[in-house]
Parts: C-alpha cells; sequence; structure tokens
C-alpha cells in the first residue's frame, strides 16, 4: 500500500476499499520501521494522524463527497507552522516551540482531507542543501544511506524516497524543493512566487521563499499543488489570481504529445562543473522530448552566472532582519535568564546558543551588506543583477515557452564531503537559484540515473504558467518513468 | 560652562535658533497596521494582540487600507505631494518591545513629502514646511523593574505589553525652521497646536499628548548670525503644547550657555522634563545605531491610485485656518477679538454654543468672560473648566425668556461648575426663579408701602429717587428673585 501514488490511494479511500485510518497506519507502521535509518521527520505525530483519518472516515461513512486526496497521508517541512505540533525550522532555537496557528497552506490541507503524519528535517531555517545543517542531525538518502538526501527539504524528499508519506511540502528558497527532488529521484515543485501563501511559512528570505508541493509523480504534486495554491488575503505578495488548471496540464503531458511546445536550452548551463553523467541523462531526455515532437532551442542568458553572488547577498540579508525575532523574549529557546543578567545579555546569549554556525554566518553577511556605506555595493546591486536576471527570463520566454536544465550539477553527494567548504555546498543550487530571483514555476522531476543515483530534470516556465511547466514534467516522467530505490 | 549664565534673551541677542519637529500621531483606525486586533487605549496588558502584532514565527503583515487613508488625507491638508509609488521599509534594531526585532516604517520613500502648514503666531503668519509625512507601526511598552532609573540598563525584570505594537503611527516631519528668532519657541507651539487641529479636524486621531497619542519631538540648534546651522539636540518626551515652548526655550538657553562658555553641543537625545522643565542628556547619537533600512519584502508598494487621492482631497473638511476665518467674518469679530479667542482655547467652545441657539456676541462673552476668569482661577483649560455649550445656551435662552436674570444666571451657572447639573435642574433643585407673578409682587409692594408710609408720601409728591427705598424691601421679601426694573414700574404705578 505505501508505494501506491497519493491519487490511487485517495480513489481507494473514496471508493471505501480501503479506510483512511488503514492507510494513515500502515505509513505510520513504515516510519516506524525505517525512520531510525533515513532520520526524515523531526516530529512524528501519529496521534494528530489517526484522529485525521478518522475524521476523514467518518465524514465518508456520512456519504460526504470529499476531494481526491482525501485521507492521504503527508509529510510536512518543520519550517511551516502546525497549530498545538512542534516547529522547529531545524534550529535548536524554536526547540518544543508549538505554533498557536496554523499555516494558511496547512488549514487548507486540513480542509482537502490531507492526513498529516509529522514534520519533516530541514537544514536550520532552510540554509543548506544537504540537512547536514539541521540541528538535529542529518537525514540519510533511501538510495544511499552515506549520501545526503538534498537540502533544505531533504527530510520530506527522504520520505517521499522511503515510502514514508506519498506526499510532502517542502519550501523553496533557491533550490529546496528541486534539489533534493533530484537526488532522490522524486518529483518537487516551486510554485509562482506569491501562487503559494508564505503565511505561516517561517521567513527565510522573504523575497523569495516559496512553499510547494512533492511527491512521487508529477500527477500526485499537481493534485497537491492545486489544495494548497491559491490567493490568501494573510500574505500580501500573495497573487490574486485563479490557480492555473495544473492537475489537466499534467494529464495532457502525460499523453507524449508535445507537438508544438518550444523548449529552451539555456547555453550558460551546458554542463561546465556539472557531472558527465547528470548531463548524459539530461541530453538523453532532451532528446526524447523532440521524439515527443518538442522543438528544442539554444537560449542565452548572460546574466544566470550572476544569480549565485546575487542571491547570496539578498537571502542573507532579508535572512539577518527575519530571524532578529529569535531572542528568547516571546518565544522558544531562552539562555541565561538568571535574573541578574541584562536583557540584551540574555538577548544575546539565546542567540549565540540557538543558531548554528551557517544561520550565523549568513546573519552576519546580510548584516554587513545592508549597513551603511555597503548597501548600494551589496544589497543595492544584487537588486539590480536580480532584475537583468528577470530581463533575461522575460527576453528567453518570447522565445521558448519553457527552460530547461538539469536540477543540479551533481547527484547525492557524501554526507560530510562538502561541509567545510560552502561555496561547494553553495554550488549545489546554481541552476535552481535564477527562477527564485525571477519569481517563476520550476519543477524537478526524475529523468534517469547516473552511477546508480538518480538525477534531476528541471523545467522553468513563466510566472503563473505553472500549468505549461506541469506539461512537460509529466512528459518528461512519460518517458524518464518513476525511479524506484533499493529496498531499505 | 560660563559662570554668567546667559538668560533667554542674551541667548536670542546672540545666536539664531533653528528649530524642527517631529510628531506622531496615533491613528484611530479600528485595527492595528498590519494585522486585525483592536486599537481600543487602556485594555488589559497583552489581550489586544495576535501572531502577526506578536511577530510570531511564520505570520506576515497585510496594511491597513484606512490607515494609508487618513496618512493621504493628513499629508492633503499639509499642502504635501502623494507619493504614486511607495514602499515600506524596515528599520532594524532589538529592543523587547518591538516584537520582530524591526520596525515596518519608510525610510526613503515616504507617502507623503513637500507640503507646509501655516501658523499665526503674534498676529504673523509663519509658514513651517513639511518635509514628509509616513506610516509605520507603534511598538509595544515595556516597564523595566528593578534598576535605578526605569531604564532597561540595571532592571532585574522587565515587562512588556504588546497592546500598542502595531498601532498605526503616523510621522510628521517638519524641515528646518529658520529665521524665528525670539518668536522660536512659540512658533514650535503654535505649530503643533495647528497640526493638532488639523487632525482632529480630519478625525483621524483623537491627538490626545497627555495619553500618548499625538507625541512630539523637539529638534533644536543654535548658531551665530551668518554662520552654518549647529549641532543639533533631539528633545523627546514632549507630552504637552506647554512643554513644547518650553523644551525649545530650556534648549536655547542650556546651547547658548554652553556655547559661550565655549563649549560643543553634543548630538544626542535629551529628555524632558515637565516637572521642572529641564532637559537632561539621553543616548549620544555620535555612535548613532545603524538602522540598516531596506524595503520591507512582506510588503507590497503602496501605489495610490490618483483618481483615488483626488476624490479624497476633494472631500477634505475646511481645514481649521480657513474654518477660523470664516467664524470671524459670521461672528463679526476684529482680528484683536478672534485672536483672543484662539488663545482661550474657545473658537470651538463658542462655535458649539452658537449651534445650541445663542448668538455670537452672547456666546463670546459668556466664554470669553466668567468662564474664562473661572478657569484661570482654577488653573485648567477652558474646555475643562466644567460648563458645556450647550449648558451655557441653555442658561442664556433662560435670560432670554426672562426666566432668569443676569445674576440669577450666574448663580446658576456656579450650580453648573459644581456639577450640580444643567441649569433648568438647577433652577428647580435651588429654588431660584423670577418673582414674575404681579400678584404675589403687588402684595409685597402693598406691604412696603404700608410699612414705610412717609418714603410713600414722598413718592406720590414727584420724589422718584425715593423709591429705591420700597424697591429693596420689596427684594428683600422676596429673596432677590423679582426683576428689579419690574418692582421698580409696579412701584411708581401703584403710587402715581
Ligand atoms: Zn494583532
Amino acid at each position: 500500500m505505501i508505494k501506491e501514488t497519493a491519487a490511487a490511494l485517495g480513489a481507494k479511500i473514496a471508493a471505501r476499499e480501503v479506510s483512511a485510518v488503514e492507510v494513515a497506519q500502515a505509513h505510520l507502521d513504515r516510519i516506524s520501521e525505517v525512520d531510525g535509518r533515513v532520520h526524515a521527520f523531526l516530529h512524528v505525530d501519529a496521534e494528530g494522524a489517526l484522529k485525521a483519518a478518522r475524521e476523514v472516515d467518518a465524514k465518508l461513512d456520512k456519504g460526504e463527497k470529499l476531494g481526491p486526496l482525501a485521507g492521504v497521508p503527508i509529510a510536512v517541512k518543520d519550517v511551516i507552522a502546525t497549530k498545538g505540533v512542534p516547529t522547529t525550522a531545524g534550529s535548536k532555537i524554536l526547540e518544543g516551540w508549538k505554533p498557536p496557528y496554523d499555516a494558511t497552506i496547512m488549514s487548507r490541507m486540513r480542509e482537502a482531507g490531507l492526513v498529516m503524519v509529522g514534520k519533516t528535517n530541514m537544514d536550520e531555517f532552510a540554509m543548506g542543501s544537504s540537512t547536514e545543517y539541521s540541528a538535529y542531525g542529518p537525514s540519510f538518502n533511501p538510495w544511499d544511506l552515506t549520501r545526503i538526501p538534498g537540502g533544505s527539504g531533504g527530510g520530506s524528499a527522504a520520505a517521499l524516497a522511503a515510502y514514508e508519506a506519498p506526499l510532502a511540502i517542502g519550501t523553496d528558497t533557491g533550490g529546496s524543493i528541486r534539489q533534493p527532488g533530484a537526488v532522490t529521484g522524486t518529483v518537487g515543485a516551486k510554485p509562482t512566487y506569491g501562487g503559494t501563501s508564505r503565511y505561516g511559512l517561517i521567513a527565510f528570505s522573504s523575497s523569495l521563499d516559496t512553499p510547494g508541493p512533492c511527491a512521487r509523480t508529477v500527477k500526485d504534486t499537481a493534485l497537491l499543488h492545486t489544495v494548497i495554491a491559491g490567493h490568501d488575503p494573510m500574505d500580501s505578495t500573495s497573487i490574486p489570481q485563479p490557480v492555473p488548471d495544473v492537475v489537466a496540464a499534467a494529464r495532457l503531458g502525460a499523453t507524449g504529445d508535445l507537438t508544438g511546445v518550444k523548449i529552451g536550452l539555456v547555453r550558460e548551463f551546458s554542463g561546465e562543473g556539472a557531472e558527465p553523467g547528470v548531463m548524459a541523462a539530461f541530453r538523453d531526455t532532451v532528446e526524447a522530448l523532440t521524439k515527443l515532437g518538442a522543438e528544442v532551442v539554444e537560449i542565452s542568458a548572460p546574466h544566470f552566472l550572476y544569480a549565485l553572488p546575487a542571491y547570496y547577498l539578498i537571502a542573507p540579508s532579508e535572512c539577518s532582519s527575519n530571524l532578529a525575532r529569535f531572542d528568547g523574549v516571546r518565544f522558544g529557546l531562552r539562555v541565561g535568564d538568571d535574573g541578574k543578567r541584562s536583557l540584551e545579555d540574555v538577548m544575546s546569549m539565546t542567540r549565540e546558543a540557538g543558531f548554528g554556525n551557517e544561520v550565523k554566518r549568513r546573519i552576519i553577511v546580510g548584516t554587513y551588506a545592508l549597513s551603511s556605506g555597503y548597501y548600494d555595493a551589496y544589497y543595492g546591486q544584487a537588486q539590480k543583477v536580480r532584475t537583468l536576471i528577470a530581463r533575461d527570463f522575460a527576453a528567453a520566454f518570447e522565445q521558448v515557452d519553457v527552460l530547461v536544465s538539469p536540477t543540479t550539477p551533481f547527484t547525492a553527494f557524501l554526507l560530510g564531503s562538502r561541509t567545510s567548504d560552502p561555496y561547494q555546498m553553495y554550488l549545489a543550487d546554481l541552476y535552481t537559484i535564477p527562477t527564485n530571483l525571477y519569481g517563476g514555476p520550476a519543477i524537478s522531476v526524475p529523468c534517469g540515473l547516473s552511477e546508480g543515483l538518480p538525477v534531476g530534470f528541471q523545467v522553468m516556465a513563466p510566472t503563473m504558467a505553472d500549468d505549461r511547466m506541469y506539461r512537460v514534467a509529466a512528459a518528461v516522467e512519460s518517458v524518464a518513468g518513476t525511479l524506484t530505490p533499493p529496498a531499505l | 560652562m560660563s559662570i554668567t549664565a546667559l538668560s533667554f534673551d542674551d541667548a536670542i541677542g546672540r545666536y539664531e535658533p533653528v528649530i524642527g519637529l517631529e510628531t506622531h500621531v496615533e491613528l484611530g483606525t479600528q485595527t492595528k497596521m498590519f494585522c486585525g486586533c483592536p486599537t481600543v487605549f487602556g485594555a488589559d496588558p497583552n489581550t489586544q494582540i495576535c501572531p502577526v502584532c506578536l511577530g510570531l514565527p511564520g505570520s506576515l503583515p497585510v496594511a491597513n487600507k484606512a490607515a494609508i487613508e487618513a496618512t493621504i488625507r493628513i499629508g492633503l491638508a499639509l499642502n504635501c505631494s502623494i507619493a504614486q509609488w511607495c514602499r515600506f521599509a524596515r528599520k532594524n534594531y532589538f529592543y523587547p518591545d518591538m516584537p520582530k526585532n524591526y520596525q515596518i516604517s519608510q525610510y526613503d520613500e515616504p507617502l507623503c513629502v513637500d507640503g507646509y502648514l501655516d501658523v499665526t503666531v503674534n498676529g504673523e503668519i509663519v509658514r513651517v514646511e513639511i518635509e514628509r509625512v509616513h506610516l509605520e507601526e507603534d511598538t509595544g511598552k515595556t516597564l523595566h523593574v528593578g534598576g535605578a532609573t526605569g531604564r532597561i540598563h540595571g532592571a532585574t525584570e522587565s515587562l512588556v505589553d504588546y497592546n500598542r505594537a502595531g498601532i498605526p503611527l503616523v510621522e510628521i516631519v517638519t524641515k528646518p525652521v529658520v529665521g524665528t528668532g525670539r518668536m522660536a519657541p512659540e512658533v514650535a507651539k503654535a505649530y503643533v497646536a495647528e497640526l493638532r487641529d488639523v487632525i482632529r479636524t480630519l478625525g483621524v486621531s483623537d491627538v490626545r499628548m497627555e495619553q500618548g497619542s499625538m507625541r512630539c519631538d523637539v529638534n533644536t540648534s543654535l548658531n551665530l548670525p551668518g554662520e552654518e546651522w549647529g549641532t543639533r539636540t533631539e528633545t523627546k518626551n514632549v507630552n504637552s503644547l506647554r512643554s513644547v515652548e518650553r523644551a525649545v526655550r530650556t534648549e536655547i538657553v542650556r546651547q547658548s550657555n554652553v556655547l559661550s562658555g565655549g563649549g560643543h553641543i553634543t548630538q544626542e537625545t535629551r529628555h524632558f522634563h515637565e516637572d521642572t522643565g529641564e532637559t537632561t542628556s539621553g543616548r549620544s547619537k555620535e555612535t548613532a545605531t545603524d538602522y540598516r533600512y531596506f524595503p520591507e519584502p512582506d510588503l507590497v508598494p503602496l501605489a495610490p491610485d490618483a483618481a483615488w487621492v483626488q476624490e479624497l482631497k476633494a472631500a477634505l473638511p475646511e481645514l481649521p485656518r480657513v474654518h477660523r476665518a470664516r467664524l470671524q467674518k459670521d461672528w463679526g469679530l476684529s482680528d484683536l477679538d478672534m485672536q483672543s479667542i484662539l488663545n482661550a482655547g474657545a473658537v470651538e467652545l463658542i462655535e458649539q454654543t452658537i449651534a445650541a441657539g445663542t448668538n455670537a456676541e452672547t456666546a463670546r462673552k459668556w466664554w470669553l468672560g466668567e468662564l474664562s476668569r473661572k478657569a484661570n482661577e482654577t488653573g485648567v483649560d477652558l474646555a475643562a473648566v466644567g460648563a458645556t455649550p450647550k449648558q451655557v445656551a441653555e442658561l442664556q435662552s433662560l435670560v432670554d425668556s426672562g426666566k432668569l436674570t443676569d445674576k440669577l444666571a450666574r448663580q446658576v451657572l456656579e450650580g453648573v461648575l459644581n456639577g450640580e447639573g444643567d441649569p433648568a435642574a438647577i433652577m428647580a433643585a435651588r429654588g431660584i426663579e423670577v418673582v414674575s407673578d404681579t400678584g404675589a409682587l403687588t402684595a409685597a409692594i402693598d406691604e412696603a408701602i404700608a410699612a414705610n408710609p412717609e418714603v410713600a408720601e414722598k413718592i406720590r409728591g414727584g420724589n422718584q429717587a425715593a423709591a429705591g427705598v420700597l424697591i429693596g424691601a420689596v427684594m428683600k421679601t422676596t429673596k432677590g428673585q423679582a426683576d428689579a426694573k419690574t418692582v421698580r414700574e409696579l412701584v411708581l404705578q401703584r403710587l402715581s
């Protein structure tokens, strides 16, 4: 049962072939069985999951008509506020914090009858590409437990690949949904910025953070996308427009017909620094798409080369401000409050003890970049680069419908192999970051193996053209197939 | 410090003051700036809070349209240009009463810029130029327990009330006001008073300085004639109109003494003390905090629609200055009379008394006469003297209808000021009435004539001046409630 797709499970539950409680229990059992080795979860909410499942069953008993994902288990990245359920963002500074409210996407998932089984591991405050910066220890890639599952949403991706849940929620600031999807052989979509509400997503970089759906198939991803997307009055940056019909688009793509679709290859991402196996799997897939009728052209996006440095100024700048609220005064960890120390000392000691090194590194970089006298040279300049990148995308989308690239230059690397050099770690997001700076949607879908490890294929589309991205992703899936990891 | 202390006159004789005012006004919107929490003043601590105004992880702000509208209306009333596009910005600094450790404010893109407000001081119109009007969120309130100063340093315990956190706050900043010389303190006061009246007229805030819904920071510097502006200080905690004037005066005198003694002025924040009228040094701005402003990424830019702004402009109420000019004309007053009404703070009171049915001249007489005297005696504002415009109008209508004499009216007013109720009720309670019933009067007169036969004889003989004795006797019998003029007429009639 645990290997079924979300769509199939939802259909069986609706048809009363299996109860939501049985489905939840099967996944909870799987978590008990394998999560000691995978460590996808920071918190398993068995009680909450069974309660939610019973409610779904009760509604079905009464003959209520529920959505296609009612009763389907989901794993939620620990950066999403869940009412009454611990939410840490992978940080010691929030250890034990139980939000008094649900994130908007969480409320929407509850309304749709999704059953949350637990909160997944992540790099602290979503800063990282391997989960090795989680304050609670890394997650392990189900394809090879000595390797990273990607990051920051490695827990969500690992949970999918380990069949601990058929659906998961991630958040993508520079690739945190797509890169874990790529290295675990699963699907992860970053919707258009503003297409999914950020209300209740613990902010890392407000102008980039985007919550999105993760699953093992494109169609499941699209179904979850439909549940969580749409305008939210609680998020001022949320787009007040109807959600594109991504499920229909995925169905269309799955027919294997891309006639009339123009695909752009980004010249600047033509493989320098990428593993040969990754480039080979990518090129084979592009070749297969042309056989489905797609027209493939090369596109130049010259400013993409500056995306990484611009990102590493904008994201830390915003994070230096967003993370200021973690001071021990109102919630979370408090250190040094012995009744004698000053408030300033307590705030300072709390932050010293509560944040990990990568978080501190970025807070310091961001604080510096926003400082008077440096603002124009760093933050201001990075914003200009951002505008140029957006123009590159706009120009490209005048010529093609979507852009494609490998999701990440390399397959899952060995745990510990890149932690000593932040730049090597940052390179994991080389191909994913431009989209975040632009704001459009992008998805990673498996496209084969390189030396036995999954390779991800990235499809990028214009803002609010999420449906176009799903169509091409489903076509990729129709030629590359889904990947099955070795048994744990 | 010089040993021969300079007076204000000495200071003005030697230096030219430059002043500037930053005024914060809490808007009277139903809900807070970025969340739906209520804004009622005086609720129990931490009862008007939610994830947004507490800055809980994951929460996001959404701008309050009513607050934006109110700010634009203030800007329009101050003759500002309204930005076609602007953004909120984050002002980053750590302080426990700031839930997010940054304040959502505006920085280099304020909503309103380049306006002015004309104020009248000693019959002279002074134009105070407005640099900007912007919108931001208020902070919570911290109470530091223990420690000597009540400040954060040395406190053993700090209590924070976040009810105020997130209440919309409008900041109005003037350009430097130069060339006002000895009038500087009065210009500062007149500006704040005029600003308060404008905002009250707009109905967007209750602008009560004593409750903190209007707060003023006063910048002051001195320079020698012809030289560059001096280093300025920023005086905070200036919580009444009177204090605004005193704070400027105090700083002028203090700075002139430092400068003439060969010292230099430190750029710093100073605290004004209402009790002594002195200012003391606060934190130095020489090591200024770097607020690391940057555009607020959680909020979309503001782009007020030009047609909407035009609508708001067209719908502005008559502003105090225009309103006062019209009243002066309607009431037929000289500039001097109008000025004395303004100085007494009686414009609205007179206006409301007139609205309740009294004519302009009589309304003015009550408020500038008897009631002003009473207010001065007890040392309160005229508006707080204890009588309402409605009560004054009622009193006057009782006089006009002959139910009260002027003398009795003053007795009734006494009762009103004592809080005994409305005039008619006081008359009933105290048994005050004009004895106009001729039957009762005739009996009293007959009694007086019978008791004073020689006087009656004199009057019959044509000596009308002698009537005073009989009138006095009648007034005594009627306990002063008869109208003396009527009594006189009746006596003469009876003895003719
Ligand atoms: Zn609130």
